[in-house]
Parts: structure tokens; sequence; C-alpha cells
């Protein structure tokens, strides 16, 4: 932090800041990915209020229409797979202010795998549920598909943004002072996973509580 | 419409509108129509009351802020004038800020005492009214009756009424301006609302949340009488159609019941038995067709059969190819029903 | 146009306007036209296109009101009354009022904090073009017969594929899906730029009030909009997909939609009302020729608004039957979020009263903003009271309410900002007796509107009704209401003939004609693309009448405010406006016009089911922005990593 405090010294006193990614105080970028973020977790969050809402005006039992509580093995492998997957993310981040753009590189292959394998076992998920009940059953099928392809969908636009992030580390793009990138497609990341916690408790634990 | 034409004006709306020309402009329209201001009922008269105390505060403010607008515009304009640049924040939070806190405090309290009052009657109802909302007419039934009509509620006079709201599609709102405030018809829910008629009379009501395209004609008749007319008229209510009683009616009943209206309508003590449409067991003694649309006469009947979309397009009723010779007959069955 | 500097004394030299032009200006071609980032234009596009739509949106009215001038009218059918009102109010709220009111603040915020762009100018762009193709998009329904018919809140179980089938409620879900794009693209805009490209020195406490409400307003934005566009996105797929959010056969429940709706609905009055507030506290305090009674107190009412607005959205279902308690709570939040309005309605009388009065035409639009404006507040007291609410809510009495809040609120400061600013915007002065007759139109136009409607609604008139009976007293009511409706639309033609007549014929406007206080005034009219050839040092909260600023920008001109080298602008802390750093801005780009077309092809797709062309537009789309953002590529010495 002593480093990042002299940075901006140094900024403050130059005639002319250098225009680089160096975080001397916040980045517009960062101001606007923070609000970004903001906006699609309030979105998150009427989602799952619309959940409990639904839940609750139904009444019991819930989920209804005889559908079985949800399977919890399946969804705790995927939690095991997608949220350690912000490591591999954070570490790539640590390696290229290091300038180690072999970290970087290796770090966004790691989350780009442990994210594929999560999407992945979402096909497998929804290939066994399907059988019991689809997105037109009734509201808990509408809920259930409805946010948890959501999420799926975010992920895969994570995805896409690793894959990009990954072609650009290829070419040599980034480097010590130069990552700001990096640090927003981590934030999404993190966001992602973060709602799948969320996800976790509102679709899979709590219809047992 | 002629509906509340016997209708006396209440003492206390003239008390409340001898405020101002405007008022008194006001009072002068009123008269006959379905006037929140001319209330008949408990609701409506608790809420009349509240209406104008919250009246005469906002005239009382209004005179105030323009007051200091006008002194500005008048006195502050004159090129001599000096700036003045202190900063009365005083006088911004006790004027903006202060004053209103104590008076919102006010009418909230009334508010919420109103709101209590107006959430259930003193006594308990004796008399049940299911009315179910359809697009866009009311079906109107009594607990404990067998019989139904449409478009009109009749209700005793000088004690609340239970009124059970259903919506068969969309949400409307039942609003009666004249005896009580909105309730809302809930799709999948049972909604409730009371009425409480002080003086005999008839009170048009309306559907008041936009149901779709014929919103604007979904009107409704509240009629309340002396409790042993209304008796008398729920006994009738409950019991068979009257039967035709010379040719010419005769002639209509074999004409309607061989006609595709029986898979709609219900006439009771007959072979129509459908529920699509309103029951029309009593249809010639009601106030309008079509919930609103046009008055109840022969003409209309007759235009409404032949092709009631011309008189209210989009109602559920296709144009009947009925024969123009028998035509005649059959409004004279269906005015025959009362 | 002579060079203000010049004018200002010993500023920078030619050589450096020269060379500012040099790196700013954007080529006047037809690929300039559409690859433009300059936030001037872009915001004088944004006030265009929403005048355009206010237009369209103002004779579905005067439509209707011809419609209902009598009983039993047949003007229109019920099929096009219902189509005409439903687009009227999604038209004034989604695709004028926000619009304009971002219009404004896309020009006024840059100069008025002293930057030279938003923070963001590429995506500045990208959000006019979406706000330009949702618009287009909405409205191309109307001549389709395919208009929204639900009214502007939709309700469900209505608005469901079995009520209403065709394409009416897809144009409106999906149209207002894509106009949130825009909408929240620029609420991250106007905060970032007002957060961080303030000029040095113009700490938060020297923030003029309306980049203060801008701010306000982009926040509520940011955390209503998302509600809305679930609500939205829910529907589409009831509508489309068969789900049952809505469906009560299968579990659905149709008060959802309605909670969701006000969670955003509520605070989107305040997202209009807001700007508008924060447009009089600019133009009110220059006609009394000093600073505005009471800053603190009027940036803390803006921003206790912000927050209070998201607890009153029950006030909108007072009459759907929720538990009594909850009632009592929501009426009491509906009430106290009055006393923000109050506090500034009180510090701008003060202002009014302290100073010395010019009455000029924006002046004149303040004060019949103050009169409506009250008036709408005093019925919006009484809607915040459940008993009374039940009993007059869905009746004209509340069409006359919110019509005194958002013509009042609303529609009175954006002209007043119009006269205001086109002097700055268009370099042009407007005719003065054009403005005022313009004005005297339509404050008694206005109120010839939109009163009787308290009477009517009073007399038991629902809203929404194509026809009436006559004879229950509403007849004359009505008759005011639509002369009154003619009387207003000649007054706003009049202010459209007096603002083509201004920049026609209109006298060269000087820098700062009204003598106002904030730095759009410091600088050239119109400004130079690069706003401020020297980015001013704030030393207090009205910077122009502070010769500090004068001398920073003069003799006191230093090269890291002049900065010459590409286009460059600063960045400042986000609390106390401390110097940081400059910072490089991007040139002009076809990049957000080509985002915004895929986006358009993937809801046109969505509209149609084509899902194979939304799929399409959705690769136009992401492609387009992964070359957008793409990195420069850079040698490992220039990125500073180990070869």
């Amino acid at each position: 932090m002593t480093e990042r405090g002299e940075g901006i010294l140094t900024a403050a006193t130059r005639p002319t800041g250098l225009a680089t990614e160096e975080p001397v105080g916040r980045s517009t970028g960062w101001w606007g990915v923070m609000l970004f973020l903001t906006t699609e977790g309030t979105l998150f969050a009427a989602l799952f209020g619309s959940y409990f809402y639904l839940r609750f005006q139904h009444g019991a039992p819930w989920p209804p229409d005889g559908i079985r509580q949800p399977e919890l093995l399946l969804p705790l492998i995927m939690t095991a797979v997608l949220v350690p997957s912000s490591l591999p993310v954070l570490w790539a981040e640590a390696g290229i202010r290091q300038g180690r753009r072999w970290q970087l590189r290796a770090g966004l292959f790691g989350t780009l795998v442990m994210g594929g394998t999560f999407l992945g076992l979402q096909g497998v998920e929804y290939s066994g549920i399907l059988r019991e009940y689809t997105f037109t059953t009734n509201v808990y099928g509408s809920l259930f598909y409805a946010i948890t392809t959501f999420h799926g969908s975010h992920v895969a636009v994570g995805l896409l943004m690793v894959c990009w992030l990954l072609v650009a580390s290829l070419h040599g793009s980034f480097g010590p002072h130069r990552y700001e990138r990096v640090r927003i497609v981590a934030y999404y990341w993190h966001f992602v996973d973060a709602v799948w916690v969320a996800i976790l408790f509102t679709v899979y634990l709590s219809p047992r509580l | 419409m002629a509906s509340t034409d016997a209708v006396v004006r209440s003492r206390r709306f003239v008390a409340g509108s001898a405020g101002g020309g405007l008022l008194l402009l006001l009072s002068g329209c009123a008269g006959g129509g379905p006037s929140t201001l001319d209330p008949a009922g408990f609701g409506a008269r608790r809420v009349e009351g509240f209406w104008w105390l919250l009246f005469w505060i906002s005239v009382v403010v209004f005179v105030e802020v323009m007051a200091l607008l006008v002194w500005a515009l008048v006195f502050r304009r004159r090129p001599d004038r000096r700036v003045n640049r202190s900063e009365p924040t005083r006088f911004v939070v006790v004027a903006g800020a202060g004053l209103p806190i104590v008076v919102l405090l006010t009418v909230y309290g009334i508010g919420l005492r109103d709101l209590a009052a107006l959430s259930t009657p003193e006594v308990p109802p004796a008399v049940t009214v299911e009315v179910t909302g359809h697009k866009w007419w009311w079906e109107v039934r009594y607990a404990g009756v067998d019989g139904a009509t449409a478009n009109e509620i009749q209700i005793p006079v000088g004690e609340p009424v239970l009124v059970r709201l259903r919506t068969v599609d969309v949400l409307h709102s039942f609003w009666v301006p004249q005896l009580m405030p909105k309730t809302d018809l809930i799709a999948g829910k049972v909604r409730e609302t009371w009425l409480h008629a002080e003086r005999p009379g008839e009170y048009r009501g309306q559907c008041a949340e936009y149901c779709g395209l014929q919103h604007a004609h979904m009107a409704f008749l509240v009629v309340a009488r002396p409790r042993a007319e209304f008796d008398a008229w729920l006994a009738r209510l409950g019991a068979p159609a009257r039967t035709p009683d010379s040719d010419a009616e005769r002639r209509g009943q074999q004409a309607f019941l061989g006609s595709a209206c029986v898979a709609c309508h219900t006439v009771r003590g007959t072979a129509a038995t459908g529920t699509v449409g309103p029951d029309l067991s009593t249809v010639g003694a009601r106030w309008s067709l079509g919930a609103g649309a046009v008055s109840n006469d022969g003409g209309h009947l007759g235009g409404w059969i032949a092709n009631s979309q011309t008189v209210k397009p989009g109602n559920a009723m296709p144009p009947q190819p009925v024969d123009a010779a028998a035509l005649p007959d059959l409004i004279a069955y269906l005015q025959s029903l009362r | 146009m002579p060079s203000s500097t010049t004018e200002r004394g010993a500023g920078p030299g030619t050589e450096v306007v020269e060379r500012l032009t040099a790196e700013w200006a954007e080529p006047p071609t037809l690929r300039g036209w559409f690859s433009t980032v300059d936030h001037k234009r872009i915001g004088r596009r944004y006030l265009v296109t929403a005048a355009v739509f206010f237009g369209f949106a103002g004779f579905s009215a005067l439509a209707m009101r011809t419609q209902l001038a009598g009983p039993e009218a047949e003007i229109l059918s019920p099929g096009e009354y219902n189509q005409l009102f439903s687009m009227h109010g999604t038209a004034m709220i989604f695709l004028f009022s926000t619009p304009m009111l971002f219009g404004f603040g896309n020009f006024l915020v840059p100069l008025m904090v002293g930057a030279r762009d938003m923070a963001f100018p590429r995506l500045n762009a990208f959000g006019y073009w979406v706000f330009l193709f949702a618009g287009l998009f909405m409205w191309a329904s109307v001549p389709a017969g395919a208009a929204p018919n639900g009214g502007w809140f939709a309700y469900v179980p209505l608005t469901d594929e079995r009520h209403t089938p065709g394409l009416h409620l897809d144009v409106y879900t999906l149209g207002l899906l894509f106009l949130g794009i825009s909408t929240s693209a620029g609420a991250i805009n106007f905060i970032v730029t007002s957060l961080k490209l303030r000029a040095p020195g113009m700490s938060l406490n020297r923030v003029p009030v309306f980049v203060w409400a801008i701010v306000a307003t982009s926040f509520m934005v940011i955390f209503a909009l998302p509600v809305l566009n679930l609500d939205n996105a829910l529907l589409f797929l009831d509508r489309r997909f068969d789900t049952r959010f809505f469906d009560t056969d299968r579990g659905g429940n149709v008060l959802l939609w309605q909670h969701l709706f006000w969670i955003f609905g509520h605070p989107d009055v305040y997202i209009i009302v807001m700007p508008a507030l924060g447009i009089v506290s600019a133009v009110l305090p220059v006609f009394c020729r000093r600073g505005i009674v009471a800053y603190p107190l009027i940036v803390l009412s803006v921003v206790a608004i912000a927050i209070i607005s998201f607890g009153v959205w029950v006030h909108h279902m007072f009459a759907t039957g929720l538990p009594q308690l909850s009632y009592g709570f929501f009426s009491a939040a509906s009430t106290i979020i009055t006393i923000p309005s109050g506090l500034q309605i009180f510090a701008w009388l003060a202002t009014m009263l302290l100073g010395r009065i010019v009455v000029r035409v924006p002046f004149l639009f303040v004060v019949g903003f103050i009169v409506t404006f009250v008036i709408g507040g005093f019925t919006g007291v009484m809607f915040a009271l459940t008993a009374f609410d039940q009993q007059t809510t869905d009746s004209y009495f509340v069409v006359a309410h919110f019509h005194y809040v958002l013509f009042g609120g609303a529609v009175f400061p954006i002209l007043a900002a119009i006269y205001y600013w086109l002097p700055k915007i268009s370099g042009r002065m407007y005719s003065e007796r054009l403005g005022r007759y313009a004005f005297w139109l339509i404050f008694v136009g206005m109120n010839l509107t939109f009163f009787p409607m308290h009477v009517s609604g009073l007399l038991g008139m629902p809203r929404r009704v194509y026809t009436y009976p006559g004879g229950l007293g509403w007849d004359p009511w009505n008759l005011l209401a639509t002369v009154g409706a003619y009387v207003l639309g000649l007054g706003l033609l009049l202010v459209a003939v007096g603002v083509v007549h201004a920049l026609r014929r209109g006298a060269p406007a000087p820098d700062d004609p009204w003598g106002g206080d904030s730095l759009e005034w410091a600088t050239s009219s119109p400004p130079k693309p690069y706003n401020f050839p020297v980015l001013p040092r704030v030393h207090s909260l009205h910077p122009v009448w502070d010769p500090r600023t004068a001398e920073s920008t003069g003799p006191g001109a230093t090269e890291d405010r002049i900065l010459t080298d590409g286009r460059q602008t600063l960045f400042t802390s986000e609390l106390d406006g401390r110097y940081e750093r400059a910072v490089r801005m991007p040139e002009e780009t076809l990049k957000p016009l080509v985002a915004a077309i895929g986006l358009l092809t993937v809801f046109v797709g969505l509209l149609f089911a084509w899902y194979w062309v939304a799929a399409a537009g959705g690769a136009l789309f992401a492609g387009t922005l992964a070359g957008w953002l793409w990195p420069a590529h850079r040698t490992p010495e220039e990125a500073g990593v180990p070869a």
C-alpha cells in the first residue's frame, strides 16, 4: 500500500500525469465496472426477491405439484468447481502486476477450464431435471430455470471475456502498469461466483428450510 | 343518465362548497352524477369529510406560498433593490420542513383513523353479495340465493352489505363513488368490501382499473331500497323467470330457445342454461344494456341482438342471424323478463 | 466566433488553441456525423430526438382530448384510443422525460464540472444510438397498429398472451428492455464523469446542484431500472415461452408485476423530476442575482429524495388489498417524501425574496413551475393518505395530479432550460417576445387542461375510458380540458417556432448572456470541441462569479491544465477534487453505432421470433464490443515486462 501511496504522491506532483492505467486513485474503469455490477446485483436481488415472494404467496408445499426437493449433490459439486475458479483469476492478476505474462495466461486458462466444467455440469443437471418438470410446468419450474439459466448465461459471458483476455494476452498487450482490463474481468468473474452462492442458498437450500 | 335524479344533495357538501367561485361551479355540476362530493354511504362520507379538510389546508398553504412568490415578484424586481447575501437557513428549515411536518403528522393521523373506519363495518353485514368481474360486465349473485343478475346490485338501505369480489379474467376495480372507495379485483384472490347506503337511491358505479378494449363500458348501478322492498326483489331473483303471457312473447320465447342464445345465457326455468354471458331472467328490468353501453329499450335491444359489435365493439357476443320478422317477438319476450 | 480566450486577457496563445482544435475537431463529413463522440453533439441529438418523441406523444394526447371533448364521440375506435393512451404515457415517461433531461445532462455535466468530455465518450454515443433505435422500435408499432395497449404500467393478466395476443405487449417489454440499456449506460457515465472528471478544486461542496441532481438520479436509475427490466423480462417469457410467473392457475401471482413495476415506478417519478429540480436550482438564482439559499440543505434534500423514493411504492397499490400495517408504513413514507421537496421550494422562495429579480423567459417558466408543482405536491400528499387514495386513485383526479407533477415539475423546468441554455448550445439568442407568448399560452393551457381533471375525477370519472355517457356532470370539465389542450399545443408549437427562429435569425449569443455562475458560462457559445482551452481551477461554489477562476484560465494557466498532447482531460479525486493525472480520451469511432445496430437486430429478431437473426445481432454486438475494448498492442518494454 505504501508503494501505491507514493504513486499518488508522484502523480499529484508531476506536471502532467503520465497517461497509464496505473492506479492513481480509482480509475473511471473501476467506477464503471463497480456501478455496472451494482446494477447487475440489483437485478439478481430482485430476481431472488421475486422467488421468495412467489414462494410465500404460493404457500406450502414448495416445490408444488409433487416436484421433489432439489438434489444437492450436483449443485455442491458445481459450487466446488465455480467458487474456487476465482483463485486462478486472482493469481493471474497478481502475476501480471509483477510482469509475469505466463502467469496471467495460465491463470486465465485455469479459470476457463473451471467455468467450462461448471456449465457442462449445469447441462448434466438440466438433462436430469427436464424429465421431471420444465419451465412451463408451474411457477416453481419457471423460477428454477429462469434463475439458473440467467446465471449460467452470465458465466458464459464471463468465459467469453476470459477468452478475449487470453487472446489479448497472447497478443502481448498487458504489463505491470497496463492490466486494467484484467482487473475488470476479474471483478466480473468474482461477481458471478458470488451470485452462485446466493443461488445455492435460494434455489437449492431454501426449499428445505 | 337519469339514474340519480332523486338524490338529495347532502348538506355537508353545500356547506363545504360555500368557499369560492370554483366550488360553486363545482357544486352546480355535481348533481345527478356519481360524485364523490355527494356521498350517500358511510365510506364515501368519511372520505368526503377528509377531502374538504385536505382541500382547505391546501388552499391555506397555497395562498401562503403564492403570497411569498408575488411579494418577491413585485418588490424584488425594482432595479434599485440591493441583493441581500444572507443565508436564511432557519427560515427554510422552519417553513419548508418544520411547519409541514406538523401538518403532515396531523393529516396522517386522521388518514389512519379513516382507513381503520373504512376497513370494517360497525355491525356485521347480514346480506352478502357475490360480484364477479368479467370482460366487460359484472355478474351479481347473492349468498344463499340461486339466481343471478348483471350490472345491477340491489341492497337494503341503512345497513352494511358485504360485497365479495372475484374476477374470472383480468383485474377490475369495484367503485361506487357515492358509497365506498375502490376495491381492486385481483386474479386468483377473493376481495371483500362493504357498502352502507344511508338513503334510498340509485348510485352509479364503474370499473376503475383499466381492463382492456371496453373498460369504458363496464358500469353498474347500486340500487338501495328499504329492507322490505329489497327482500321482495331478492325473492323474485331466486324464483323462475316469468312465463310469457302474450302470443308475441310466446313466439319470442320459442325463437329464443331455438336460437344460439341458450348456449351462453340462462333464463331460469327454461332450457336456456348457458353461463358465458349474463343471466337474462330479469333482463327486462335492468337499467342498461352492455354494462352501461346503451339504455335498455326495445330499439337498443334489437340492435344489440342483431349486432352488438357495433354497439360495444369487442364484447364476447357475436352478431346473431335473427330473422327480421322474428326480432319484434324476441324483443317482446326479453322485455317481459322482469 | 472570436476566441473567448483573447477577451479574457492573457490566456493560452493562438498556437495552443490551434493544437487543441487539431486534436479535438471532428471531420465535417457524413462519417464524422455517425462516428462522433463529442458530448455536446450527442447531447443535442438527445434533446432533438426526445423533443420529436414529445411531439408524437403530444399529438396522441390531442387526439385523445378531441375524442373526449364531448360524450359518446366516435372519432377514435376503442382500440385506437387504448393504443394512443398507452403510447402517450409510455413515450412521455420513457422516451421523452428521461432522455430529454439526460440530453441536458450530456451537454451540461462535462461543461459544469469543467471537463472536456464525459468519462466514457464512446459509451455515450452508444447510449444515444440505442435510445434512438429503441424509440423508433416502439413508435414504429403505431402505424403498424401493433402499439402497446395495456397502459404505461401494463398490469397482468390483461397484458398476458391470452388477454392481449399480438405484438402489442412484446413491443412494450422488448422496447423498454432495449431502452433500459441506454438509460443504464447513461447513468453510469454521469456518475463516473461527476466523480472523476471534475475540474481541480471542485470538491463535493462546490458541485453545482444540477450535477448533484443528475448524479442522484443516476444512482436511482442504477437501483430502480434493473427491477423494471426483470419485470419486463418475466412478462416477455410468460408471453412468448409460456413460463408461469404471472399465471395464477399454475402458482404464479399477478401482484408480483405490480410490486416490481412500482419498486421501479415510484423512483422513476423522481428520476424524471429530480434533474428538473436541478434545472430550477441552476436557473432561478441567476435571475435573482445571487447564489442559491441553503445549498447544503438542497443537496441533502436531493439525496434524501433519492433514498426515500425506494420506500413508497405501495402507495400505487392501496386498492389491491395488502395488509393494513403495510399501508400505514407506506403511507407514512409517502407523506415524509414531500418534506425534502418542501425544503427546496422554500429555499427557492428565499432566494427570490433576498435577490434582485430580473424576469426573462427562463425565469417565467421557473415561476410557472413553482405554481404548478406546489399544486401537484398538495394532491401528492393526498394520495399518500390511504383512504383518500382509495377513493380517487384511477380516477381523473390522479390524472390531474401526475400531470401537475410531471408537466409542472418536469416540462416547465425543461422549457426553462431550453430558453436558458439555447444561447450556450446554439450560440444564438431567442426572441424574448415569442418566448413570452409561448409561456403564457403554455401556462394558461396547462392549467386549463389539467385543473378541470381534478373536478371530473372528484365527480367520479374513471381514467382510461375512451368515451363516457353525457349527463353525469363530466361534460363541461372535459370540454374545458380539451380546449386547454389545444391552447397548450399552440404554446408548445410557439416554443418550437422560437427555437427555429433563434437558430435561423437569432442574434449571436455572448459567452455569458445571463451572468451565470457555473462553468459552462466560462467558455465560448457554443463551446469549442475541447470545451475549455484551459481547464479551470475552482475555488468556490460559484466559479464564474469568482475572479480566481478567470485568473486560473488566464494569467495563471499552467501546462498541466492545458494538455495539448492528444485528446486529454483531467482525473481528480472523488471527494475533494484534488488533481490526480491527465488521461487520454478516445477518438471518434463508428463502433458505438455498429454495436447499437447489433442490439437493434437482437430486439427485432426477438420481436418477430426470428431467433437466428437475434443471435446474429448478438454476435455482431459482442464482436464490436471485443474490438472496441481491445487493448493496444505494446512491446514488452512499453508494457514493462521482461522480454
